[in-house]
């Protein structure tokens, strides 16, 4: 009797260990499968839009005609800019919080919980700070390439600094104590040593971070990006629409052309993303080093 | 007679190799402060969120009393005849989030499980820049998927009576819950990674299989980063604007049924961004009111996944 219920809680417990097994499984292949069912679907929708137009015709009302130069272009200029941001102001704040702050005093215990707090703002209340200080209020600049390229950085340095500082971290302190022992000064231990090794590391951090940038519509919309623009940016005063935006007015109009033209609008954003991160990933396994 | 010239000289050498500079390098802490500046320009952001909510805010507060704005039922305020109450805004965002919330919390933590205790080395590294794409893609692009792709299965086989119509809180919130998962399953799988090898083996030794290993003793030990993970989640659906926005349907609707159209908190925000509000009309500032309660919510809800990590990690060596 016993040798039977011993046997068939083992056959249970056999049964139990595959579905479990099989149930973790389908966790993951939930999001595979829905990463390739999103980029077929949009591929497949888009297909008759993925032309030169696309990339060469300005918005128009007639789906037949439309393009999303202006878009694109706009996309160019705010990234640009983005980026021109970013990098000094995040490489820094990762390199004072790194190398010089001390932990113990409380006002850098508070940039650093400020940090991963802002990190997780949701990216519309920027959208709102854009609003009042930069697009009105204070600085005034109007709806402007330069107040969504002053909102998109804000909205990514969180995520660059994080991602500089574990770059930074990564770089072993024995380098830094051979570059002091050699009679280096602090800041030519951190201009010379530190930040070449941690270069790839925050490269990557900084393509990561203009990759959630250049999908952000949200901030965009109350910063008044247009979705009807006929012409390319001409300066940082210049009105602008960007990708997302026109996608997501393309996709909220009840013709199918226009969601048409929005999965192929999609497409080409996606292509400049993958491309993004596929060159973050290359970078990483081409230059990382392991200490 | 020697002992006092010994004294003199031996301060002489310990100032000639202090380790302290010979002058105070002023060039550097300039350097230093102005990297310093750059650190707290964190601080000016959140001051300036805080500076660009409070006010207009305030000015709302003094036209529609607290009492209406937080318990009245219907949400009007861009009409002739102007509602305050937030209540289905509120509704709309915590069926959203819901829906978010049962696709992303079992699913992705099946994946972070199943990256941490079954998968091979070469599995693991070649999904989890898959992962990062998933998590990489644009909002508008879920949005979009949702409205075109999903929404059409959802109408199809939707189980209860008439079917829903095309802009609903289910499509959206779905769709949600994937975007969300990857966040999930790396924070969830960072947890169960830092558990030590050796509780795992004493376990295996013990005889339990994988399954259990899993739920009996590498789960309970990485619960607080998993439990962080989730109260992260629940942020990130709350504050998630352009999937609503296109797939949920923009009227503010008083219910909990997902097969209906809703307009969540962000989701107004978005919208009434959209029509250029001018400076101080009351449309302007309820854009400020909603956001004010938006960023009041996810900070808190924030602050507690980043305390849960702190207080209830347990350090292992």
């Amino acid at each position: 009797m016993t040798v039977v219920t011993a046997a068939s809680t083992r056959t249970g417990r056999r049964v139990l260990d595959g579905a479990f097994h099989v149930a973790m499984l389908t966790g993951l292949l939930l999001g595979l499968a829905t990463l390739v069912w999103l980029l077929t679907s949009v591929v497949v929708k888009g297909w008759p839009r993925l032309d030169s137009q696309l990339w060469e015709a300005f918005p128009s009302s007639r789906p037949a005609r439309a393009g999303a130069k202006s878009a694109l272009y706009g996309t160019v200029w705010v990234m640009g800019l983005t980026a021109l941001f970013t990098v000094p102001l995040g490489v820094g704040a990762a390199v004072y919080l790194e190398e010089f702050a001390q932990k113990e005093r409380w006002w850098n215990r508070l940039v650093e919980v400020n940090i991963q707090n802002l990190a997780a703002v949701p990216s519309i209340v920027y959208g709102i700070l854009g609003l009042a200080f930069v697009v009105r209020g204070p600085l005034d600049f109007g709806p402007t390439i330069l107040a969504a390229g002053i909102i998109l950085s804000l909205l990514v340095l969180p995520t660059v600094i994080i991602a500089s500082r574990e770059a930074i971290r990564a770089v072993p302190p024995s380098i830094r104590e051979g570059s002091l022992a050699l009679g280096a000064t602090e800041l030519q231990t951190v201009t010379r040593q530190v930040l070449p090794a941690a270069t790839p590391g925050i490269a990557t951090g900084v393509i990561l971070g203009l990759s959630r940038a250049i999908g952000e519509a949200a901030p965009l919309l109350l910063v008044g990006a247009l979705t009807f623009v006929q012409f390319t940016p001409t300066g940082l005063d210049s009105r602008f629409a960007v990708l997302p935006v026109q996608i997501f007015q393309w996709s909220a109009r009840p013709q199918e052309e226009f969601k048409v033209l929005a999965a192929a609008a999609i497409v080409m954003l996606l292509v400049v993303l993958l491309a993004m991160n596929a060159f973050a990933i290359w970078l990483r396994n081409r230059y990382q080093r392991r200490w | 007679m020697t002992a006092t010239t010994a004294e003199p000289t031996a301060s002489r050498l310990a100032a000639r190799h202090s380790l302290e500079a010979a002058r105070p390098r002023r060039g550097e802490q300039v350097v230093i402060g102005a990297l310093f500046a750059c650190a707290s320009l964190s601080i000016l952001t959140t001051s300036l969120i805080v500076l660009s909510l409070v006010p207009p805010t305030i000015d709302f507060l003094r036209e529609v009393s607290i009492r209406e704005f937080l318990t009245g039922t219907r949400w009007s305020p861009l009409f002739a005849n102007p509602r305050f109450g937030v209540l289905p805004l509120v509704t709309g965002t915590l069926v959203v989030t819901a829906c978010a919330l049962v696709v992303c919390v079992p699913f992705g933590l099946g994946a972070a499980v199943y990256l941490s205790e079954y998968a091979s080395p070469w599995i693991r590294k070649a999904v989890k820049p898959v992962l990062e794409v998933l998590a990489g893609i644009p909002t508008v692009v879920y949005g979009f998927f949702a409205l075109t792709v999903v929404s059409p299965y959802v109408q199809r086989w939707w189980p209860f009576g008439d079917p829903p119509g095309t802009f609903n809180a289910l499509s959206a919130g779905l769709v949600m819950g994937v975007m969300i998962l990857p966040t999930v399953a790396s924070l969830s799988e960072d947890a169960m990674s830092a558990v030590p090898h050796g509780l795992r083996e004493g376990a295996y030794a013990l005889g339990g299989t994988r399954r259990e290993v899993a739920t009996k003793v590498v789960v309970p030990a990485a619960l607080s980063g998993i439990v962080a993970s989730f109260v992260l989640a629940f942020s990130r659906a709350i504050g998630e604007t352009m999937i609503v926005l296109i797939a949920a349907g923009g009227q503010p609707n008083l219910a909990l049924n997902p097969g209906e159209a809703m307009q969540t908190i962000t989701a107004f925000i978005g919208a009434a961004g959209i029509g250029d509000q001018p400076t101080g009309s009351t449309g302007y500032k309820t854009i400020f009111a909603a956001g004010s309660l938006l960023f009041v919510v996810t900070f808190f809800v924030n602050l507690l996944s980043i305390r849960i990590v702190r207080r209830y990690r347990q350090a292992y060596q």
